[in-house]
């Protein structure tokens, strides 16, 4: 059977997302929760998390963490490691039996820094020279996928419904910031674990619903910068073209929201002067990039978090705010699962984005 | 004594519906009609006729069809009478033959063999008649670096771009090889519709600069009517290197067709044929081409995007790529199937390669190399509906270019007899009790619904594979899966087979 990455699956799904924005870490217990209540939208073949503050220990380290078929590919990748990064921790990730998991590979954690001497060599900036290497492993080492690289957070993932992967994961023995959760329902799928999400990359991570029609055409765009679609998922071009437009073309979260899910030419034409040109030059300049066709995100990062719907809002997606809290779900009920006393929920506009960060 | 060469069509008259009014006589500029005063009755003369349909539509009683002659020779597979007649001519002759319009072979259309997908279940398909469906495009270079004002908002740096309302445009098509008429319709037209029409090799007649803000110059090897007011006149210029009908030859103008105020727009002789010669002498690699590229952005004062055209020929991937970094802002490739207004019959046959497989590789190459923003990709030859059209762009290209679909839009029946002079639908003729034959205000009016329906059509497709604007259309190679095909066509298609 080919692996996801050598076939496009298309999929259907539930997300979910709580912050603090003062900072302060919640165990990962209630992302569960809320993810589970939307248990219907899932169907058991992909489940994952992604916390934000979650190695406090070790903040300052890029966390790997790695599937691994057997120990020949560890082995393989471990050397691979070792002569590019210091590693100054490692170890197997603490997971507990779940009845429905099954057959899990080797999961491994590891907190790296780049070895001085081969950074400079590189001529890339630590994140190009990191990033470069997560993307060489995926792509070149058999049996080894690297599923989380940023630093002071992490992504767990699994085939399985969500709920299960968090208490596999023991996710209540971390505490974050930030955290996002991700529910499946995948067309057909070989329940291949790297397949799951959310899909990470460095401190960026997304999780997605929907199925854009407009897939190939970002994906074509960006692999001229380098971006291989190992996955050939939608929510790996989304991260993909996150990372191009704000890390690599220094533009704004909202500049890239509004090259993401612009505005249609009908409404740019009323606008005052100023933002005519604003979005013209965005649809000029960055066109291969608008995403069409349903798709809701939360896209996490150190510091924050983005909510991000389509331009013609095909895909569900609720927010909340609560005292010190944000949520946003796929449906409401998963925000009140976690936060029943909640009063303000609303819907954010088509190709809006709504972004927190922290105080 | 000439070998005998059979008239390759029949006049076909009803003698029952033939009411001898004499308006096929007046109507074929060929002469193949005629009146025998004496016994009151109409004739024909089959040797002169080209199968224009201009008597056949005419005819107020309907008494008229032509057919291909059934007249034959021996029957084998080899030599068949075409073969064999187009021989006898240039035992006669010496001559090269000649010919108009694209090449007529049955070679393959990859077009015909490419399906299109359409959204089910996993994601909605869009309503185009409830939703914005967005076909605006820019044309021009995209790859500059972000730069902000003092205040951190983005600055606008991109430079000149054309923008077209709809990703098509009405290629090069000179003043000379077509009509005054013929040019009044085109340029109202993409006036009308948003869009541009190329004023080909010819020069651009006074008056019609008016139509500066729709209008592409051409800049060919033979410069005719070059100068600087022309070059500020457009709103982009062309280089053009080569055309898909006859790559590696220059444009030939007839003498006959090269007369008045044809003569006076090219800056040539009346009654001179006006040959460009088949390189750019001022080009002989692609260092020269840079400098041409630069001279035009300096003698326009880098307002004008910079085209250069090129046609589909074996290489074509590597030239595009060497075009893409010769400063051009677009480059527009001409398949093999591309029209003409003359040329040498065996090259419009024989040489160059089918758009899609051209336009796919040049796309392809141009992403391996990460130059693709450096340019933007028009295509033409032989664009021939609004499939084509949506293919072509979701095989990479930014927008098309149609020429024989337009002229067909102002009455063109396809007879391709371009290089007689003796068009007689007004097109393809500088004979003016022809020419006005084509009323420019209704051949305007043909064009822009033609546009107009294709452009309901697009938006149609598109919603159906849920997309609602076209920049997510174009490469979009998902969206394309082929019949019928080897595995090496599929791969340099960049496409799945159907099925997969
Ligand atoms: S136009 Fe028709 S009716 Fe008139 S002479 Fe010709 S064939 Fe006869
Ligand atoms: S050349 Fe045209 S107008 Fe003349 S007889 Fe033939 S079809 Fe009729
Ligand atoms: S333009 Fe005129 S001469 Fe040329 S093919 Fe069309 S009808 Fe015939």
């Amino acid at each position: 059977m080919l692996k996801e990455g050598q076939v496009r699956i298309p999929s259907g799904c539930a997300i979910a997302g709580v912050f603090s924005r003062s900072g302060e870490r919640m165990p990962g217990g209630d992302i569960i929760r809320s993810i589970e209540v939307m248990h219907d939208r899932s169907n058991g073949l992909g489940g994952g998390f992604a916390g934000y503050g979650i190695y406090p220990e070790f903040p300052d380290y890029y966390a790997f963490h790695l599937f691994y078929d057997d120990p020949v590919c560890q082995r393989n990748c471990e050397n691979y490691l070792e002569r590019r990064f210091s590693i100054i921790s490692f170890g197997e990730i603490p997971t507990t039996k779940v009845p429905s998991i099954m057959d899990e590979p080797l999961i491994y954690r590891y907190f790296l820094l780049p070895l001085p001497d081969k950074l400079r060599a590189s001529q890339r900036s630590v994140e190009e020279y990191v990033s470069h290497c997560a993307l060489s492993i995926n792509e070149k080492i058999d049996g080894a996928f690297v599923f989380s690289s940023g630093k002071n957070m992490g992504v767990f993932k699994a085939s399985g419904f969500p709920e299960d992967v968090g208490r596999f994961y023991r996710l209540d023995t971390y505490a974050g910031y930030s955290w996002t959760a991700h529910g499946r329902y995948p067309t057909n799928t070989p329940g291949w674990w790297g397949g799951a999400h959310p899909f990470g990359l460095l401190d960026l991570s997304v999780v997605h619903n929907g199925e854009i029609s407009s897939y190939d055409a970002n994906r074509r765009f960006l692999e001229m910068f380098g971006y291989k679609h190992s996955l050939q998922t939608d929510t790996e071009a989304i991260t993909y073209i996150v990372d191009y437009l704000h890390r690599k073309m220094g533009l704004s979260l909202q500049e890239t929201a509004d090259v993401m899910a612009a505005p249609f030419w009908v409404s740019i034409k009323n606008l005052p002067a100023d933002q005519r040109e604003y979005y013209t030059y965005l649809r000029k300049r960055f066109g291969s990039l608008l995403v069409t066709g349903p798709f809701s995100i939360i896209l996490g990062y150190a510091g924050g978090m983005m909510i991000l719907g389509d331009r013609l809002k095909l895909r569900s997606m609720v927010c909340g705010d609560h005292g010190d809290r944000f949520y946003a779900a796929s449906e409401e009920c998963a925000i009140r699962a976690i936060c029943p006393e909640i009063e303000d929920v609303w819907s954010p506009d088509a190709g809006q984005p709504v972004i927190v960060e922290l105080a | 004594m000439d070998l005998y060469v059979h008239p390759r069509f029949e006049v076909l008259r009803s003698e029952k519906k033939c009411i001898c009014c004499r308006v096929c006589e007046r109507q074929c500029a060929n002469g193949a009609h005629g009146y025998d005063e004496s016994a009151g009755t109409m004739e024909s003369y089959d040797e002169k006729c080209v199968n224009c349909h201009r008597c056949v539509a005419l005819c107020p009683t309907k008494a008229l069809k032509i057919a291909e002659t059934s007249h034959s020779f021996r029957q084998n597979a080899n030599w068949s009478g075409h073969t064999i007649q187009e021989l006898y001519l240039q035992a006669n002759t010496g001559g090269v033959l000649l010919s108009s319009m694209g090449n007529p072979r049955p070679l393959p259309s990859y077009f015909d063999r490419i399906l299109l997908n359409a959204s089910q279940v996993t994601n909605p398909s869009i309503d185009p008649l409830r939703e914005p469906m967005e076909t605006r495009t820019f044309l021009g270079k995209k790859n500059q670096t972000v730069t902000r004002d003092t205040r951190g908002r983005l600055k606008d740096n991109m430079g000149a771009q054309l923008e077209l309302r709809a990703p098509i445009m009405f290629s090069a098509m000179s003043l000379g090889s077509i009509s005054y008429n013929a040019h009044a319709s085109l340029a109202n037209a993409a006036r009308e519709l948003g869009i541009f029409y190329n004023c080909g090799e010819g020069g651009l007649h006074k008056d019609f600069y008016k139509y500066g803000p729709n209008t592409i110059v051409q800049v060919a090897s033979g410069r005719f009517g070059v100068h600087q007011p022309y070059l500020m006149a457009g709103a982009a210029v062309e280089i053009k290197m080569g055309q898909g009908a006859k790559p590696g030859i220059g444009g030939h103008l007839p003498g006959h067709k090269n007369m008045g105020q044809i003569a006076a727009t090219r800056m040539t002789p009346e009654g001179s044929d006006a040959i460009s010669p088949a390189p750019h002498h001022d080009i002989y690699s692609i260092e020269d081409l840079r400098q041409l590229v630069y001279s035009l952005k300096e003698a326009t004062g880098n307002t004008k995007p910079i085209i250069v055209k090129i046609a589909a020929v074996h290489n074509v991937a590597a030239i595009a790529s060497g075009v893409a970094r010769s400063g051009a802002d677009i480059i527009a490739i001409d398949g093999f199937r591309g029209g003409t207004g003359a040329a040498p019959t065996r090259i419009r046959d024989n040489v160059g390669i089918p758009i899609e497989l051209a336009l796919a590789s040049v796309d392809q190459k141009l992403r391996d190399e990460g130059i693709r923003s450096d340019v933007s990709l028009v295509v033409g030859g032989s664009i021939r509906s609004s499939t084509d059209w949506v293919k072509a762009i979701a095989l990479g290209a930014d927008a098309c270019y149609i020429a024989t679909g337009a002229l067909l839009a102002l009455g063109c029946h396809l007879c391709r007899s371009c290089h007689t002079n003796l068009c007689n639908w007004g097109i393809a003729t500088q004979r003016p009790d022809l020419v006005r034959r084509l009323n420019p205000e209704i051949g305007a009016e043909h064009l822009v619904n033609l546009i107009k329906a294709w452009q309901h059509e697009l938006r149609e497709i598109m919603g159906g594979m849920g997309i609602n604007s076209v920049e997510a259309l174009r490469g979009n190679r998902l969206m394309l899966r082929g019949v019928g095909m080897t595995r090496e066509e599929l791969d340099i298609l960049g496409i799945k087979h159907a099925g997969l």
